[in-house]
C-alpha cells in the first residue's frame, strides 16, 4: 500500500528504541537507531533517511539542538518530536525549532505510525495540492466546494467539507482522531468523548450512503482512511 | 554566653535605646531649671548691688568722699555684709573690704562678674566670684559694689550633683528593668520557639502557647496559630487529593489486571486474546488520558503551561467548540443555542479556552440533559471588565452545597459516578481561567446548571 519508509529513531531509552524498531519493522518500513544526539545528528545529516523521530530529551545534544543543527545544514528530512513534556507550549516550541510534528509520551504506537506516514508523504510529491481530489467515484473540487460522487452532487458543509478535504489528501493512510482535531479544528487537546467519530459518521452517510462501495473506513484501534475499495 | 544572649535581644536594646533618650531628657531638664534659677539669682543680685549703689552714690553727692567712706567702713562691720572698693582717682584703696581683684575690673562702668579676695579671708589666696557694679564717681573716684556668688556657685553644685547621681540611679535601673524585659520576653519567646521546633518535627496538630496576657507576642502566637491551622488544613486536602487519585486509579488499574488475568486463565482462540488485549489497551489509554490532565492541571495552576497568550475572539472560540461539539449533540437530540456578542477580544491561550469549553460542553451532554429538557446554551457576553462565557444546561444541577467542590480534582457526584469520565473536566476548565486571570462560577439557571468562565477583558492599545 506505501513504499516501505526508512525512518531514524533518535532516543536514548534502549527498551523504547527497541519497541519502535520493531513495531517499525512489523509494519513494513526500516527503523534505524541512534542512543544520543550526537549519534543521531551524525546518522540524520549523512543517511537518507525519509523520516526522522526525535526524543526531546538526549545525551550529549538535545533534540531541538539537533534539529535546529540539521535545518541549519539544509537537511529537510521530515522530524517528529517525541517527548514527554505533552504541554502546549512545549509543543510550539518544537515546531519552532524546525519539528514538523510533536507527539506527547505516553502514545499509542498507532498513533505515531499514521503521523510519520503522513510526514513521509508531505516529503514526497504531495498529491493533496490537486484542485480536484478523487478517490473512486467521489470528486472534490476544492476550488468550486463542490464534492459529487459519480457525477451526483452532494451537499455539504464547510466543516465537512475540510474533513473530507484532509481525508482525501491523506487517501490510503490511517489518520487519527487527534489528527483531524489538529488539522481540520486546529485544537491540539484530546477529544474526551467521540466527538471526531460522530462528525464521521454524519461524513459517512453523505458520501457513502446509497452506494455500493464505501470509501471512508474506521481502522480499529487507530483512527479513519478514506480509500477507493474497488481497487 | 547567657547574658551575650540577653543583651542582644530586642527588648534589652529597646530598653538602652529608652534609657539614653530618657537621660538626655532628664538632663535637659534639669539643666534648664539650674540655668533659670541661676538666671534669677544673677537679677536678683544685680538689683540689690544696684540699689546699694545708687544709695552710695547718693551719699558721695551728699558728703562728698568722706561720707562715703564712712557709711562704706559702717556697713562692712554689718553681717552678711555686700562687696565695697573705693579707689581714687590714681587707683589707690581708700575703703573697701576687698584685698585683690581680678586685673582691669575697675576699667569700665557697668555690671561684671570678677573674681576677688576679702580682707577677712581666713585662707590666703582663696579666690571668690562676686557679681559687681561698677560706678565712676564724679572727680576720678571709682566705687565697686558686689555681692559673692557663694550661694549660686552651691546651687550649681547641689544641681549638678542631683543630676549625676539621678542619672548613676537611672542607669543601673533602666539596665536592670531592661535584663528584667529582656529575661521575660526571652524565655516567652524560648517557649515559642520550643513549640514551634515540635511542630516542625511533624506534629502539625500542637499549637503555640498563649500566655493569656493578651499582648503582642500572644497575637503574634494566636496568628501563627491561624496560619497552622490553615496549613493542616492544606495539607490533609493534599491527603485527600492523594488519596482520591489513588483510589481513582485504583480502579481502572483493577479493571485493566482483571482483564489480562482472565484471558490468560481462559486461555482460547487469539481472537479472543486479541479482544482481550484491545481492552487491555483501552484501559492504559484511559488511564494515560487521566495522567496527562493531572499534570496538565498541575502544570496549568503552578503557571507554566499557558505559552503566550494573544488577543482572540472569545465568540470565535465559542463558535468552534460548540461546531465540534454540534453532531455530538443533535445524536443525543440536544441542540445548542449560541448568543455571542461580536467584537470582544481577550488576551488568551486559544486552544485552552478552547479545551475548558469543550470540557463544560462535555459534562452538559453528559449530565446535562433530562429526558423533557434537551436544549443547551452557550454564551459570551461582556460585563463589565469582563467577559463571561457561559454554558447552561436544563438538567438536574447542582446542590448548593456541592457547588464549592465539583471544581475539585476527582470529585464526581452521585449520579455521575456510573457514567464515565474522570472527574477532571471541572478541575481543567478552572485551572485554565486562573492561568487567564480569571474565574469559574457554578451558578443555578433556575432549573440546570450553568457554568460562568468569567475572564479579564482585554482592552486593545492604540
Amino acid at each position: 500500500m506505501l513504499a516501505p519508509m526508512r525512518l531514524l529513531i533518535i532516543e536514548d531509552d534502549p527498551d523504547s528504541a527497541a519497541y519502535l524498531v520493531k513495531a517499525f519493522r512489523e509494519a513494513g518500513h526500516v527503523a534505524d537507531h541512534a542512543p544520543d544526539g550526537l549519534e543521531g545528528y551524525a546518522m540524520g545529516r549523512d543517511g537518507a533517511y525519509d523520516v526522522l523521530i526525535v526524543d526531546r530529551m538526549l545525551p550529549k545534544l538535545d533534540g531541538l539542538s539537533l534539529i535546529g543543527g540539521l535545518r541549519e545544514q539544509k537537511i529537510d528530512t521530515p522530524v517528529l518530536i517525541l517527548s514527554a513534556l505533552g504541554q502546549v507550549d512545549d509543543r510550539v516550541k518544537g515546531l519552532r525549532a524546525g519539528g514538523d510534528d510533536y507527539l506527547a509520551k505516553p502514545y499509542a504506537f498507532s498513533e505515531l505510525l499514521a503521523r510519520v506516514e503522513v510526514l513521509q508523504r508531505r516529503k514526497g510529491v504531495a498529491p493533496g495540492d490537486a484542485t480536484v481530489l478523487r478517490i473512486g467515484g467521489l470528486e472534490l473540487d476544492r476550488l468550486a466546494h463542490k464534492l459529487t460522487r459519480d457525477g451526483k452532487e452532494i451537499l455539504i458543509q464547510p466543516r465537512e467539507f475540510r474533513l473530507l478535504e484532509y481525508l482525501m489528501q491523506h487517501a490510503g493512510q490511517v489518520v487519527t482522531r487527534t489528527m483531524l482535531l489538529e488539522n481540520v479544528w486546529d485544537y491540539h487537546f484530546d477529544p474526551q468523548t467521540n466527538v471526531i467519530d460522530v462528525h464521521i459518521s454524519r461524513l459517512r452517510s453523505k458520501i457513502d450512503k446509497g452506494f455500493e462501495a464505501p470509501l471512508l473506513h474506521t481502522i480499529r484501534g487507530a483512527g479513519y482512511m478514506i480509500r477507493d475499495g474497488a481497487r | 554566653m547567657v547574658l551575650g544572649k540577653l543583651f542582644r535581644t530586642t527588648a534589652f536594646k529597646l530598653s538602652l535605646a529608652y534609657l539614653v533618650i530618657f537621660a538626655i531628657g532628664a538632663g535637659l531638664v534639669l539643666g534648664r531649671v539650674a540655668w533659670n534659677v541661676k538666671g534669677l539669682m544673677d537679677d536678683q543680685i544685680a538689683s540689690t548691688v544696684e540699689a546699694e549703689v545708687k544709695g552710695l552714690g547718693e551719699q558721695y553727692a551728699q558728703g562728698g568722699i568722706r561720707r562715703l567712706v564712712f557709711v562704706i567702713e559702717q556697713r562692712m562691720r554689718q553681717p552678711s555684709a555686700s562687696l565695697y572698693l573705693v579707689t581714687s582717682p590714681n587707683g589707690q584703696v581708700i575703703a573697701g573690704n576687698i584685698i585683690e581683684l581680678q586685673s582691669g575690673a575697675l576699667d569700665r562702668q557697668g555690671v561684671i562678674e570678677t573674681g576677688y579676695m576679702r580682707d577677712d579671708d581666713q585662707e590666703a589666696h582663696h579666690q571668690h566670684r562676686a557679681l559687681a557694679n561698677v560706678f565712676f564717681l564724679p572727680g576720678g573716684f571709682r566705687l565697686l559694689v558686689g555681692r559673692d556668688l557663694g550661694d549660686r556657685e552651691n546651687l550649681r553644685h547641689v544641681m549638678s550633683r542631683a543630676l549625676f547621681t539621678s542619672l548613676a540611679w537611672l542607669i543601673a535601673i533602666g539596665t536592670l528593668g531592661g535584663l528584667f524585659v529582656a529575661i521575660r520576653v526571652l524565655q516567652r519567646v524560648n517557649t515559642l520557639s520550643v513549640s514551634a521546633q515540635d511542630i516542625m518535627k511533624g506534629d502539625l496538630s500542637q499549637r503555640l502557647p498563649l500566655s493569656g496576657s493578651n499582648d503582642e507576642l500572644d497575637h503574634l502566637a494566636f496568628n501563627l496559630n491561624a496560619m497552622l491551622e490553615r496549613i493542616d488544613e492544606l495539607m490533609t486536602g493534599l491527603k485527600d487529593v492523594s488519596d482520591n487519585i489513588a483510589h481513582d486509579l485504583k480502579t481502572p488499574l483493577t479493571r485493566l489486571r482483571n482483564n489480562a488475568e482472565e484471558a490468560l486463565r481462559e486461555g482460547g482462540s487469539s481472537e479472543v486474546m486479541g479482544q482481550a488485549l484491545e481492552r487491555v489497551i483501552e484501559e492504559s489509554d484511559g488511564l494515560i488520558r487521566i495522567f496527562n490532565a493531572l499534570l496538565t492541571i498541575a502544570r496549568l495552576e503552578a503557571g507554566q503551561a499557558g505559552g503566550e497568550l494573544k488577543p482572540c475572539d472569545p465568540a470565535e472560540i465559542l463558535r468552534e467548540i460548540v461546531e465540534l461539539y454540534e453532531p455530538s449533540a443533535e445524536e443525543a437530540g440536544a441542540q445548542i443555542a449560541v448568543e455571542a456578542e461580536p467584537g470582544l477580544t481577550i488576551l488568551a491561550n486559544r486552544e485552552l479556552i478552547g479545551q475548558a469549553l469543550a470540557n463544560l460542553l462535555d459534562n452538559a451532554l453528559k449530565y446535562g440533559l433530562r429526558d423533557d429538557a434537551r436544549s443547551l446554551r452557550a454564551s459570551v457576553r461582556r460585563v463589565g471588565t469582563r467577559v463571561e462565557l457561559m454554558i447552561a444546561d436544563r438538567g438536574p444541577g447542582i446542590a448548593v452545597g456541592d457547588r464549592g467542590r465539583v471544581t475539585d480534582r476527582f470529585v464526581r457526584l452521585e449520579g455521575a459516578r456510573s457514567r464515565p469520565g474522570s472527574g477532571l473536566g471541572l478541575s481543567m476548565a478552572q485551572a485554565i481561567v486562573k492561568l487567564h486571570g480569571g474565574d469559574v462560577r457554578i451558578e443555578d439557571n433556575e432549573p440546570g446548571l450553568r457554568v460562568v468562565l468569567s475572564l479579564p477583558v482585554s482592552v486593545p492599545h492604540d
